[in-house]
């Protein structure tokens, strides 16, 4: 039992509740939120290091004994999400300040922000599958009010869409959770494994984990119930398209994560290898053409994280210790450099006034500091050693090659190829050629705007280089969530 | 047509004395709670009901001047309170929300079950009051 569990929880609830009431003193409101930010980072890193060190911290809300209750469970895969969700939250938030303009600010910006992360990091750490879909709408009803924050016809028109998928899905949601309730019984997830290993995953549990991974799928953008994503996410401010691009998809996939490694792995040949691989095939090839059709930065941007989304769900799917860590690796990597690409996104709208890449031209002869930041993220993203993209993608290619998944494998390679040559065009458009922003335009001073970007580019860099004992730490979580008895044992204390 | 000034003196009179009534059944399910049906949520439904008659009796500007504080900052209070019953627990090394009840002899009541779970009630009715006003009175401000 211990209560730091909840704080990373409790802390954003708070500090959103107050900027509720001081909305209107939007100076007071920048500190306060900034200072949290700040605080949230260094709360998760004790956390992680703290659960690294000592194993497991399970926490029973209210005192009831777990299966009961509702559990609090940090584990080692929980601890990361926290982690990487403090490091993009903070970028974000500080991009924010210096971009968000006062009037959104004053429309309850900061706490639909903080209200969110309360979401986000309720998901990662609730043990309790109920409990995993309050905090899912949490996320996603702070997420309605962000994603239409400001207002534009735009906004208003592509955000009624991402509404209406998400409420589908999440009463989709409601019904997969009360079906595997009338078949186990429970709705702890801990207690629900070692029900289902009892009862042996056939039949109506195999039709339940296809719902789930239905249901986790279109919150997660995966082929084809991706549509969604590209549109949506171009309205809002870059600061909130960062903050969606970098955090809101990979929560469906690390529900995906959890309950295909805690719940149903039982018959990896069907559901893991047949499936998810197939699924993640289709959503990477897809994701990277739509990619390639466009000449739009932010639509480029939110097409890549189709086709990335992919391959953190192939490297599930292969199932092999190697590609679940692979996997782990790919959601740091990916979260991190995909929130960057977006702040840049922002950065260079700042300068040209627009995203559209054919508008724009020799941007790297005024704004070189940019222009070569956004190249290291963006070859990082293609996978170009000596970078984080290629040190998350070898691990899952080669466990594609090891375990025989030849097709899924080669495709992953094409992929990452095609990857290469959006974000050329993407380089190739707006840095080089001639400069179409005019003089004044030219002037615009960025400097402010690059600081918060500035930490992410360098931590893609860092995984890069320092990528032995970063993927040695993947390894330990992949081993981790893929003994489920560490997690049941650590939950029911048996 | 030429607009007319209302004539509702009835429904302002009768209105007066009706929320008095709904005030004090919102009240009753609020402390039901826990136990038997009601809680903070209904109760904070019925109280949005009754003060929305107000508004409908009256107009907005004569409500606005009785009732000094905006909703919204009502949902932050009712939030805080909320959480900060869960948070006193913590305080006393219990988990996170451990709510406690004893029995109290009180003169005139008999014996009354207290708990810390009604603050937590109280957070949630001012949360649903707040929100509930606040949902309404954007909707009806919409048609200026």
């Amino acid at each position: 039992m211990s209560n730091l569990v909840i704080l990373p929880i409790i802390i954003p609830f708070i500090i959103g509740a107050v900027l509720i009431i001081f909305a209107k003193h939007h100076r007071l409101q920048r500190v306060i939120s900034g200072f949290t930010a700040v605080g949230m980072l260094i709360l998760t890193i004790y956390l992680a290091f703290l659960v690294y060190q000592d194993g497991n911290i399970v926490l029973e809300a209210s005192n009831w004994p777990a299966p009961f209750g509702i559990v609090l469970v940090a584990d080692m895969l929980a601890t990361l999400m926290l982690l990487l969700t403090s490091i993009i939250s903070t970028a974000c938030l500080f991009f924010a300040f210096q971009t968000v303009s006062s009037d959104r600010e004053k429309f309850y910006f900061y706490p639909f922000f903080f209200f969110l992360i309360v979401g986000v990091n309720g998901a990662f750490l609730t043990g309790d599958i109920f409990n995993l879909f309050v905090f899912f709408e949490v996320m996603l009803l702070s997420s309605y009010a962000l994603i239409v924050h400001g207002g534009t016809k735009y906004q208003l028109r592509e955000s009624f869409k991402y509404v209406i998928i998400n409420v589908f899905a999440s009463a989709l949601f409601v019904v997969a959770v009360a079906w595997l309730y009338s078949v186990t019984g429970t709705l702890n997830m801990a207690h629900i494994s070692q029900r289902v290993a009892e009862l042996e995953q056939t039949g109506v549990i195999n039709v339940i984990a296809i719902l789930f991974f239905i249901v986790f799928a279109s919150k997660g953008a995966l082929f084809p119930l991706y549509f969604w994503l590209p549109r949506s996410y171009y309205g809002p401010p870059a600061a909130i398209a960062a903050l969606f691009g970098g955090l809101l998809t990979k929560v469906g996939i690390y529900a995906i994560i959890r309950v295909f490694t805690l719940i149903f792995y039982h018959e990896p040949t069907f559901t893991h290898k047949g499936i998810i691989v197939t699924i993640a095939g289709f959503t990477m090839v897809l994701g990277v053409l739509g990619a390639v059709s466009q000449f739009d930065f932010k639509r480029i941007l939110s097409y890549h994280i189709i086709s990335q989304v992919g391959y953190m769900v192939m490297g599930l799917g292969i199932f092999t210790p190697l590609a679940v860590a692979g996997a782990v690796y790919y959601i740091v990597h990916h979260m991190i450099v995909k929130t960057a690409l977006f702040l840049f996104a922002g950065a260079t709208e700042r300068i040209t006034g627009t995203t559209d890449l054919r508008k724009m031209g020799g941007l790297i002869k005024t704004h070189p500091v940019l222009a070569w930041l956004f190249f290291i993220s963006a070859i990082s993203l293609a996978g170009i050693p000596p970078f984080s993209g290629f040190f998350s993608k070898f691990p899952i290619i080669l466990a594609g090659f090891q375990e025989g998944q030849h097709v899924i494998s080669g495709i992953a390679l094409l992929v990452g190829l095609l990857t290469l040559f959006s974000m050329m065009k993407i380089f190739s458009y707006a840095f080089w050629g001639k400069q179409k922003h005019t003089s004044e335009q030219a002037k615009t001073p960025i400097g402010k705007l690059l600081l918060p970007i500035v930490p992410l580019v360098a931590l893609t860099i860092i995984l890069g280089i320092a990528a032995e004992p970063i993927f040695q730490y993947s390894l330990l979580v992949s081993e981790q969530i893929m003994d489920p008895s560490i997690y049941i044992e650590s939950v029911l204390k048996e | 047509m030429k607009l007319q000034k209302p004539n509702d003196v009835m429904l302002q009179v009768s209105m007066r004395v009706i929320t008095l009534f709904i005030f004090a059944f919102s009240f009753y399910l609020f402390l039901a709670g826990h136990n038997n049906p009601g809680g903070g949520f209904i109760g904070g439904l019925m109280t949005a009901s009754a003060i929305l008659v107000l508004y409908l009796a009256f107009d907005m500007k004569t409500i606005t001047k009785a009732i000094p504080f905006s909703f919204t900052t009502m949902i932050g209070v009712g939030l805080l309170i909320a959480v900060a019953t869960g948070i006193m627990s913590m305080l006393f090394g219990y988990p996170f929300l451990t709510h406690f009840f004893d029995y109290f002899l009180f003169p005139l009541f008999g014996e009354v079950e207290l708990t810390t779970a009604l603050f937590f009630d109280l957070g949630v009715y001012l949360v649903v009051v707040g929100a509930a006003m606040t949902i309404i009175l954007a909707i009806a401000e919409d048609d200026k």
